[in-house]
């Protein structure tokens, strides 16, 4: 290995250390460092939004971060969302609104609907739609995500007042 | 294989076995007789959770990058750079000294067998050309693969890539089908000094001339589609390994065919068929460019058979875009002929399709003008049919059969000349349309083809009726506003059986398929399919079928898939294929297990078999005393742990197994779609106001799914249709590398569909469903482009050519056109 940093991250919650080459990306590293294969890779150069995590809680290309760049910093993957097998109401979401078919583009839509949720608790269907044209999906065509995310949007709001 | 290897049960007291010279068709009836029974069960027609949901959305799911064996190796390919050229030097010498990397392969050093698909026919009509696993000699297309490079880690093969030394002696390209066709043309391949791969005039019946010298119009309409990319999310991957105790070579891939993977895998390597298994993970799409065999997935099995490590090789984005499968580079130049009512006489059609620089296993460069030539007549009664198809090779990624293959451009095609000849015969475009449609089925067109039972006409005036309810019409009217409404109104094959792709003379004969069904001593069951789930839902749909078939929860069923020694035989997932066959297979193989249970239950309870039946609660209950009941479990338990007490002619275990073919011309799947659109008189940008489905695709298995596969598969349609082109410049540079030239339309370009269902049960599918994978992306193209024309009819320009660019739109309103 060239040039080998010893890096110190949190993930979900964990703590972990790992040596690193400068140019190895965050994606690398949580997906084969930390075995965290739930954030997908697609493009590997900011387009298509599989790999969003959340660093300190805002939605982020995993891809075009390299890992060094996120020490002392806290990540959020999809292996956070569940509590214990249970899903999350966004991913239950997911599946009662069929958001998913193939599903690999979801781990990054899931996340990027949490930054897009937390940043905007109000959010209208069509700023949803807005918020969500960060990523890709070659399966679903789209509507049955914006509506997943609209009816957990709604469903937090009615919960929260 | 036969269709009643029911284990256990002799011939005689078999339901299902043929009198002896009866004609017989897989899933065990005669030959035409209609299958579909009109039963309808508790799980078919729900839309219950899908089963795959859990894994995916918690980010369990295992797709091929996801996979990590222990001494793993990684690989990467060195690519041509140039399109068409002469190699005259290959140096690995410099990569194989770079840290890390642990070996480099070129085409003499693998020594692998070349892909070759060929057809049956004569010299004259398809010219069979080689695929080299790595390129020998000369190099076709930029993005080639040339040499493999393996090391230690990704980082590592991407220097050891940088080290190789290639030279070329350049030579022209060929980038079109002007450049393709051009007397004095370079040739791709040796074998076709033409650059024609495949030439068929598949038809020429009586009456063409006659019917264009008495027509009182005759229209002339060329449409193009761009070269498009399927471009699944997930891009393609391979895991390969040896494994010495099982004495076989293990390839985990990315792939919609897996049994082909590994016929043609153990082909080019040179070693039995047994040697070789190939699985598939969970795959992140695939639309079809996963459904041919990669060269990329041979050379790396016979890296890692010569290393003895792991090998994984995952394509990058830049590679699945410039040397992925691409598809639908298309030209149509449609004559048709029509009296003064508007019925069409007769249609005479040249069709060419680009398909780049190879031809694909196993479907070969002719699948899509052969597509084109058999169906191009569409949902219309045409009288008298001229075609000529044409597959040309060019220096440009080869091409694999995209979802809907050939349809969307047929349909484009016709669907254009319907408005075309409306505009002429001053009538509303629907009306032609309706003077034309098949009202009456069973019909058997011009082409030979007999078309089973759909809604052609009363999905169109559905659709209609929806748009014109809602006062679409009304706001065109009104003039503020450049509106356009359009339509497109077609059917799509989708069970091609084993008889119908006969008929295009391919030498490898997709069809038939095949399911085996085991219960376990707690009464659930697993269940194989030989159909590849990549995101339609196989694990949950089939668990329907099974669930109704037994009488047994959907929870309890498991259906397992992507794995070469699971099943005997399997033909994938590709054609909208795999509920009709797939799913038929394993409505069978769950009866006759279902037939085994009652058995066995009949004489446990020590009754005769007929006074017994499945309850439809997981057990098997007796007629004339309900109170009497064996639940699966039971059943199960005497099987496998108690066997002794088992009828004496009924053997061990619960399993059962069926194939099922679809005989004849297979079925139909059909649709309208209506699209309202609005384009900027400012910028040309066309946006979609509204866009109504109305589809018929049998019964259907799981609404929601089948919802998703028609908004799927029409933002893909509406891709093509307004934004994604794989070009080239002239010297067969791709332009297109990564996403920020490719343009994949995201949520804001796609707009919300409104889909209404009808329902033309399939008659000789075992569960009435057609299939529903590609109808959505084959009508979107017709209507976008339809709808845009009319948006633009003022102008009197008429766009015949996807993707529409802002840039035509501008320029017809500004009269530049
Ligand atoms: S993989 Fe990071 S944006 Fe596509
Ligand atoms: S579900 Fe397949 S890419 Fe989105």
């Amino acid at each position: 290995m060239r040039d080998p940093h010893l890096l110190a991250l949190t993930v979900n919650d964990s703590e972990y250390e790992v040596v690193v080459e400068p140019r190895r990306t965050l994606a690398d590293v949580l997906r084969h460092d930390l075995l965290l294969t739930g954030t997908h890779v697609g493009c590997e150069h900011g387009v298509c939004g599989a790999c969003t995590v959340l660093l300190d809680e805002a939605p982020v290309r995993a891809c075009l971060v390299f890992a060094v760049q996120a020490e002392g910093s806290s990540v959020r993957t999809v292996e956070s969302l569940a509590d214990h097998g249970e899903l999350s109401d966004l991913q239950q979401a997911f599946s009662d609104h069929h958001g998913l078919q193939c599903g690999f583009c979801t781990p990054g839509f899931l996340m990027l609907a949490e930054g897009v949720l937390a940043e905007q608790p109000d959010a209208s269907r069509e700023e949803i739609r807005e918020g969500l044209s960060a990523n890709l999906c070659r399966c679903t065509g789209y509507q049955t995500i914006v509506d997943a995310v609209h009816a957990t949007a709604c469903a937090r709001r009615e919960s929260a007042s | 294989m036969t269709t009643t290897d029911l284990p256990g049960i002799p011939p005689e007291v078999d339901p299902d076995q043929p009198e002896p010279d009866e004609p017989r068709e897989h899933g065990g009836r005669p030959a035409g007789e209609p299958r579909f029974d009109g039963r309808r069960g508790r799980w078919v027609g729900a839309s219950i959770p899908r089963h795959e949901d859990p894994r995916l959305l918690t980010g369990c799911g295992r797709f091929i990058d996801d996979i990590a064996l222990s001494g793993m190796l990684h690989a990467g390919f060195v690519r041509a750079t140039v399109a068409h050229a002469a190699i005259t030097e290959l140096d690995l010498a410099a990569t194989r000294e770079v840290h890390g990397v642990v070996a480099a392969y070129d085409a003499a050093d693998l020594a692998l067998g070349d892909i070759v698909a060929v057809l049956d026919r004569p010299a004259e009509e398809f010219t069979p050309t080689a695929m080299p696993i790595l390129a020998r000699g000369k190099v076709r297309f930029v993005g080639e693969p040339l040499a493999l490079v393996v090391a230690r880690d990704p980082y590592a093969v991407e220097d050891g890539i940088e080290a190789a030394r290639v030279s070329y002696d350049a030579l022209d390209a060929v980038v079109s089908e002007e450049t393709a066709l051009a007397p004095g043309a370079p040739a791709v391949h040796d074998e076709a000094p033409d650059n024609v791969l495949l030439d068929v005039s598949m038809f020429d019946t009586p009456g063409v001339d006659e019917a264009f010298a008495d027509a009182a119009l005759t229209v002339d309409v060329t449409t193009r589609s761009g070269r498009q990319n399927a471009l699944p999310l997930e891009t393609r991957g391979v895991v390969a390994s040896w494994d010495a105790r099982d004495d076989q070579l293990l390839v985990q891939t990315c792939s919609q065919v897996p049994h082909q993977v590994r016929t043609m895998l153990a082909r080019s390597l040179g070693i039995a068929e047994r040697t070789v298994r190939v699985t598939v993970p969970d795959m992140g799409g695939g639309f079809g460019q996963k459904c041919v065999v990669g060269r990329e997935e041979i050379a790396v099995a016979a890296a890692a058979q010569r290393l003895d490590r792991p090998v994984k090789w995952i394509e990058d984005r830049r590679e699945a875009l410039t040397a992925g499968f691409l598809a639908r580079e298309q030209r149509y130049r449609t004559r048709a002929a029509f009296d003064a009512d508007g019925r069409i006489t007769a249609l005479d059609v040249d069709v060419v399709c680009d398909m780049g620089a190879y031809s694909c296993y196993p479907f070969t460069a002719g699948i899509e003008p052969l597509m084109a030539s058999a169906e191009m007549p569409s949902v219309y009664r045409v009288p008298a049919y001229r075609v000529r198809g044409r597959a040309i090779t060019s220096n440009k990624a080869p091409t694999a059969p995209y979802r809907g293959v050939s349809r969307p451009q047929y349909v484009m095609a016709i669907e254009r000349v319907m408005e075309r000849a409306a505009r002429e015969l001053g009538l509303d475009p629907v009306e032609v349309r309706r003077r034309n449609v098949i009202t009456e089925f069973p019909y058997t067109g011009v082409n030979g083809v007999t078309y089973d039972p759909g809604t052609y006409l009363e999905s169109l005036d559905l659709a209609e009726a929806t748009i014109r309810d809602e006062g679409w019409y009304e706001a065109r009217e009104a003039g503020d506003r450049h509106l356009g409404i359009g339509f497109c109104c077609f059917s799509e094959r989708t069970g091609y059986g084993s008889e119908a792709f006969a008929k295009r003379k391919m030498t490898v004969v997709p069809g038939f398929d095949l399911s085996e069904i085991r219960m376990d001593t707690t009464g659930s069951v697993v269940v194989t399919s030989g159909t590849m789930n990549h995101g339609q839902s196989h694990e949950t749909t089939f668990a329907q079928i099974v669930a109704d078939r037994l009488g047994l929860d959907v929870a309890r069923v498991k259906l397992r898939q992507g794995d070469t020694e699971r099943i005997a035989y399997g033909w994938g997932t590709f054609a909208s294929r795999s509920v009709t066959i797939g799913g038929s297979a394993v409505a069978l193989a769950s009866e006759r297990l279902g037939e085994l249970l009652c058995r066995i239950a009949a004489h446990l309870l020590e009754t005769r078999p007929d006074n017994v039946a499945l309850d439809g609660d997981g057990g098997v209950v007796q007629l004339d005393d309900p109170a009497r009941r064996l639940p699966f479990e039971d059943i199960a338990d005497v099987a496998h742990l108690r066997s002794h007490l088992l009828p004496k002619d009924v053997e061990p275990a619960l399993t059962a197994t069926a194939s099922f073919d679809v005989p004849g011309d297979g079925t139909f799947s059909n649709a309208s779609h209506a699209v309202v659109v609005e384009v900027d008189p400012g910028t040309g940008e066309i946006r979609i106001l509204r866009y109504v489905c109305v589809e018929d695709c049998g019964v259907v298995i799981n609404p929601k799914v089948v919802d998703g596969q028609c908004r799927g598969g029409i933002a893909q349609g509406i891709a093509g249709a307004l934004f994604e082109e794989v070009t080239y410049d002239g010297h067969g540079e791709p332009s297109a590398a990564s996403f920020i030239d490719y343009l994949v339309p995201t949520a804001t370009e796609i707009p919300d569909v409104s889909i209404q269902h009808l329902e033309t049960p399939c008659a000789f599918t075992a569960n009435g469903a057609k299939g529903a994978g590609e109808g959505g992306t084959i009508g979107a193209p017709a209507a976008v482009l339809n709808a845009v024309n009319d948006a633009l009819r003022h102008t009197g320009v008429e766009l015949d050519t996807t993707p529409i660019h802002p840039s035509t739109v501008l320029a017809a309103l500004e009269g530049e056109l």
